[in-house]
């Protein structure tokens, strides 16, 4: 049969969805950002928000996100997305805004502006991509780097007497009243990247109810900064990374009534 | 007639921004502006036009805030003072490079460093040459009355929208703690959905409709690409440099000698030229109004005719470098200024101009 015989609108399994964009990405092979992209952008697409959506971008690997998912963008500086997203969303109470953030921007140079947009219960999805290392400025520790990988900058392995130790900040996320969903997911298998987008969905639709914020954190991996194989990248993070980080939503509720916070 | 008031500087900057249909504010406290955010939740502008006021966790918060909804089109602003500025500086430096329209006021004060609470126009460089990384200009405006600060907030938005970039309003501790009188504006409403989209839909993130995407960057990796980005940016500066430039001359027309001085020093500067005046000695007073673009052209045809120039600044000589290029080696310029939190007094600028000009 000629391949043009298979070919017909009424053979289609499967199709990309028209949120993601045709261009082609600049991550590495085994990289799961393009898979998180994806994601995002179906449930973008199923759930008609398109035209609400404002996306904003980091300064990392993601830092290009805005040609890949076709929503208006806002490139923040280094740490700063929920800042931007705050504005962008104080000033836009109808629109659906979220961040997309790694390890270093969130984490380390933008922890307090994460901390207090959650603390204020900021109208948001916050995808917090975790993959242990700074990929982008070519794989320095990040503050999640285990105690004992090596890195560009710990080169002798993550030494807590040096360099602290790795920062649990998902579980300090979970601490604050404004957050309504926390959670932790991955992506690394099919069933993984199922349950991945249920929790993109409940995100996405929390801010369209206006609850406050949500925020996903994804175990990722570096396989070009870890230097490994994809396949053994991935047989790392289920080894060392699940342990320290493991998997599951550790907040899923309304945000917290005041009263406990007020003065007598 | 429009609202008489006596008011502080700062508290005009609040009520100025809900007057011209701001559509929000962030701010962080800091000596000596913070009766700015304090005027602004006094009077729940939110419940009465619409204007968001949220107090950020840090001056770096606030500035990307503005970055944020700047980008969505609205009519943004903040303020803060010296060392919060400075902490603002990369957030700047990103609003000039994605052609962001918004406002920001510096009330400054002495440093450097933590410095001091008293009035200082020590943050000129900062304020004209750009004050973070990369090739990028402000418009900058400055009141030398609590009147000009209620008038420069609306003309600050309607130029940062013109030119699609950032204006900052360089005030001082002097300005922004005086009362006087002034005639507050009237009321204009925020602008619509359909305004705002006529007005800055052809680059806003108002959600992708039926037309590419819009992205709120000044990224650009390619450098070909960067270079030309650059070469816009310039050009657009040229063209404010040509069309904008504002000042005031006072008794420059038959002056041998005339001063420069902008903001409170100019107020200051005022009086010492009627002190001089009376003394015989024929003095001027140009004020440039906009320090960014610098009134060049005027200080060039003044140098044909007069003997000398003294720029007067709350600062150790930031402001006669300009005057210098402008007079381009015709007559001497002299500097005279207090700095460190000290204001001059009209008498001391009058011994300035004998010694260093007429006396030399």
């Amino acid at each position: 049969m000629d391949i043009k015989e298979i070919i017909k609108p009424e053979n289609l399994v499967y199709e990309k969805n028209k949120v993601l964009t045709d261009n082609v990405m600049h991550y590495c092979p085994g990289c799961t950002h393009g898979v998180i992209h994806k994601v995002i952008a179906e449930v973008i697409d199923e759930m008609g928000i398109q035209e609400k959506t404002l996306g904003v971008s980091p300064v990392g690997c993601s830092v290009l996100a805005y040609n890949y998912i076709d929503i208006d963008w806002l490139e923040a500086a280094h740490g700063r997305a929920p800042a931007v997203a705050t504005g962008a969303a104080r000033v836009n109470p109808d629109k659906v805004v979220f961040t997309y953030q790694g390890d270093g921007d969130l984490a380390s140079i933008g922890t307090a502006e994460i901390m207090h947009a959650c603390n204020r219960g900021e109208n948001l999805v916050v995808f917090f991509v975790n993959n242990a290392i700074y990929g982008m400025t070519g794989g320095q520790m990040a503050p999640t780097t285990l105690v004992g990988q090596p890195t560009a900058t710990t080169p002798y392995g993550r030494d807590v007497e040096l360099h602290g130790y790795p920062l649990k900040i998902t579980e300090l996320i979970a601490q604050l009243p404004g957050t309504s969903f926390v959670t932790r997911q991955s992506a690394e298998t099919p069933g993984a990247v199922r349950k991945l987008k249920k929790a993109i969905r409940k995100g996405f639709e929390n801010t369209v109810n206006k609850k406050g914020t949500s925020f996903i954190e994804i175990v990722s991996t570096c396989n070009s900064g870890w230097k490994v194989s994809p396949v053994q990248a991935n047989e790392w993070m289920k080894e060392n990374m699940f342990p320290l980080y493991p998997l599951g939503t550790m907040k899923d509720q309304d945000k917290e009534s005041d009263e406990q916070y007020k003065v007598k | 007639m429009g609202d008489l008031r006596l008011m502080k500087g700062n508290e005009v900057v609040a009520e100025a921004a809900i007057r011209c249909g701001c559509d929000g504010y962030f701010g962080y406290p800091i000596t000596p502006q913070s009766e700015v955010m304090e005027t602004l939740m006094l009077r729940k502008p939110w419940e009465e036009t619409g204007m968001v006021v949220l107090q950020a966790e840090s001056e770096v918060a606030s500035i990307n805030m503005l970055y944020g909804a700047a980008s969505t089109g609205k009519k943004v602003f903040t303020s803060s003072s010296s060392p919060g500025i400075s902490l603002m500086t990369e957030g700047i430096s990103y609003l000039a490079g994605a052609e962001l329209p918004c406002l920001f006021v510096n009330v400054q004060r002495g440093g450097p460093g933590l410095g001091t609470i008293q009035p200082s126009q020590a943050d000129y460089f900062q304020a004209v040459k750009g004050g973070g990384h990369g090739d990028y200009k402000l418009i900058v405006l400055a009141p030398a009355s609590v009147q000009e600060t209620n008038d420069f907030m609306d003309l600050g938005f309607e130029l940062a929208f013109k030119y699609s970039t950032p204006v900052m309003l360089l005030t001082d501790g002097v300005i922004g703690q005086m009362m006087e009188k002034v005639e507050l504006s009237d009321f204009k409403p925020r602008w619509t959905d359909e305004e705002i989209e006529r007005i800055s839909g052809e680059w806003a993130c108002l959600g992708k409709k039926d037309r590419p995407r819009h992205v709120s960057t000044s990224l650009e990796l390619d450098s070909e690409k960067m270079e030309q980005n650059n070469h816009r940016f310039q050009a657009k500066y040229q063209s404010i440099q040509e069309n904008e430039v504002r000042y005031e001359m006072l008794n420059c027309e038959d002056a041998d000698y005339v001063m420069v001085a902008f903001g409170s020093s100019a107020r200051i500067a005022q009086k010492s030229m009627e002190i001089a005046r009376e003394k015989g000695i024929k003095v001027g007073l140009l004020r440039p109004i906009t320090l960014f673009p610098f009134p060049i052209k005027q200080i060039e045809e003044l140098a044909g005719r007069v003997k000398g120039f003294l720029s007067v600044e709350m600062n150790a000589g930031q402001m006669v470098e300009d005057v210098k290029l402008a007079v381009n080696g015709k007559v001497p310029v002299e500097y005279f200024g207090r700095y460190g939190g000290m204001i001059p007094t009209p008498g001391e600028i009058v011994t300035a101009l004998e010694q260093k000009l007429i006396g030399g």
